[in-house]
């Protein structure tokens, strides 16, 4: 399983072809990179994404986690149609969402200009299309982290709900003093998560935007796939690799720190 | 830090009191939380709902700019002219073969290695799991190319294999065998080694009949990796004819260009396995989740 991690990093150093042979060439690779203007782009696209889907998909899904752990009828079905859409390939989603965001045709152009809004040119201008691809991803994983969340409510002793309930604790009061500090340990896991994921995200923007219009929705895992499998530079392809990796590692390793700091605090 | 895959008592129990209070709607405070779940779960429902209006609507009624959330007759045929356009039965055979192999080696490899893990002491066990673990962080597309260029050298472009074999240990499901396992009392696999069992045998006939609920969560997450994977086949399956299903979703939506019902009703198709799996295996499903999030 790490042949593949080493390799990469190795190859990274090296100037390869699709087909052809490899040359050392040290860090000339990441000189490159880093001088290119897509990469760039591709960088703050990827940080655009991750600050639109992680706290509104957990946001929401926290929202609706807690709606859920009332006794409600039709509870368990509410659930499971918040979470259908976690188990759609994101092929398949990536085609709902092109027909949905279709700019002439498309059913939410139609009610937009059916309660007299201007249409909005959704997937075929650089300033809507990732706000679609945020849209359609929080559509995805919101269920996700719904379950996460719900499942780390039911366990949560209810007797300390009671106990501050009894104290004449508001019910915003036993949120903010009671389940969210106990839901922490849960969240923390639930930012790395979602972060992981959102670098992740590949298939989707293939199939909606191609990382179009222009470079509007490239992100770092599209910039790799292009380098690697249309320009045929395994070499460079690798190179951005290791730098998500490494970025991925940082992030982890600062936030755990960060977040074991301000447990420590308290 | 605990992965438990029980059935879950409490949530029965719940369950039990949510249905003597069904019959009577909630009200006040709960009265508006449920209102909003409702129109929530509206918003999650209807592009699946769209989909399939879609899928079944007379292809001119499109795009007359007229536009209607109901469609005016139920047209079946836009399943068969679709169905023709592309080899989909061979996207489907592709699509079954590899899930359902892929699944089973996958599931096999992961309790052998996850009870490895578990029960077995060896030199520098915690840290090859640590090591293993901490791959779960690496996005697919970090190694795709070393692994496209492993496949490739192997001579496996094209093949089923290509797509099953890279996937075979799955560190989600070793981890969670392993947790699974790992409060299982010795002395069971102690007494049948007296008895002169065999180590295969122990993990075939002692270890595996234990294992059976976390053998439902991975084989159903497992299936549904294989079933939706994209991107490893997107570059090892070249040739048309080794294309699974989600290859040949995305090679249609060019070809559909603007039949948007051919393409809808080729959309409905290939989640509905996923769907029928989601409805029956429900309880699994979520707890899966729920206790990948707990670790």
């Amino acid at each position: 399983m790490f042949v593949p991690i080493i390799g990469s990093f190795y190859m990274s150093l090296n100037d390869w072809t699709l087909m052809g042979e490899s040359t050392f060439v040290g860090l000339a690779n990441f000189i490159d990179l880093f001088t290119d203007g897509v990469f760039w782009q591709a960088f703050a696209n990827t940080g655009y994404y991750v600050a639109g889907t992680v706290p509104t998909t957990m946001g929401l899904g926290l929202l609706i986690a807690i709606g859920l752990n009332r006794q409600l009828p039709g509870r368990t079905f509410l659930r499971a149609i918040y979470f259908v859409p976690v188990c759609i390939s994101l092929v398949a989603v990536g085609l709902i969402s092109l027909w949905i965001f279709n700019d002439s045709y498309g059913v939410l152009n139609n009610l937009l200009t059916t309660v007299e809004l201007p249409a909005v040119p959704w997937l075929s201008s650089a300033t809507w299309a990732m706000p679609s691809l945020i849209i359609v991803t929080i559509w995805i994983r919101l269920g996700f982290n719904m379950v996460v969340y719900l499942a780390a409510l039911q366990a949560i002793p209810t007797e300390l709900i009671q106990a501050a309930k009894v104290d004449g604790a508001s019910s915003w009061q036993r949120f903010r003093y009671i389940t969210w500090p106990l839901l922490a340990p849960t969240s923390f896991l639930l930012v790395i998560l979602n972060v992981i994921f959102s670098l992740h995200v590949f298939d989707l923007i293939l199939v909606m935007t191609n990382g179009g219009p222009g470079f509007s929705t490239t992100v770092l895992v599209q910039y790799i796939y292009r380098e690697a499998f249309q320009s045929g530079e395994m070499g460079s392809a690798s190179a951005v690799g290791v730098v998500l990796y490494l970025l991925l590692m940082a992030f982890t390793l600062t936030y755990w720190r960060l977040s074991r700091q301000s447990t420590n605090a308290v | 830090m605990v992965v438990e895959v029980q059935p879950p008592t409490a949530e029965r129990t719940d369950r039990r009191r949510g249905a003597k209070q069904r019959t009577r709607l909630p009200r006040g405070a709960d009265l508006v939380i449920w209102l909003a779940l409702v129109c929530g779960a509206g918003i999650m429902a209807f592009p699946l709902y769209w989909m399939f209006a879609t899928a079944v609507r007379p292809a001119g009624e499109l795009f007359t700019g007229e536009f209607d959330l109901i469609p005016s007759a139920l047209a079946w045929s836009n399943f068969s002219e679709a169905w023709g356009k592309l080899p989909w039965g061979t996207f489907y055979q592709n699509s079954v073969i590899i899930a359902v192999i892929g699944t089973c080696l996958t599931v096999f490899i992961n309790l052998l290695a996850g009870y490895a893990f578990a029960k077995y002491s060896f030199k520098g066990r915690d840290v090859i799991f640590i090591l293993m673990i901490s791959t779960l962080m690496v996005p697919i597309q970090v190694i795709l190319v070393p692994t496209f260029m492993v496949v490739s050298e192997m001579g496996l472009v094209n093949s089923i294999w290509g797509v099953i074999l890279p996937r075979g240990a799955e560190a989600f499901g070793i981890f969670l065998v392993r947790q699974y396992l790992v409060s299982m009392p010795n002395e069971l696999m102690e007494s049948a080694r007296l008895d002169g069992a065999s180590e295969f045998r122990i993990f075939w006939s002692i270890v595996l009949p234990l294992c059976k609920p976390v053998i439902a969560v991975l084989t159903i997450f497992t299936f549904m990796w294989r079933w939706n994977d994209f991107v490893l086949p997107l570059v090892t399956m070249q040739d048309q004819s080794s294309f699974t299903v989600p290859l040949g979703l995305n090679f249609a939506k060019g070809l559909y260009y603007t039949d948007w019902t051919g393409a809808m009703a080729m959309t409905l198709l290939s989640i509905i396995p996923m769907l029928i799996v989601f409805v029956i295996f429900q309880r699994s499903f979520v707890q899966g989740i729920a206790s990948s999030g707990m670790k």
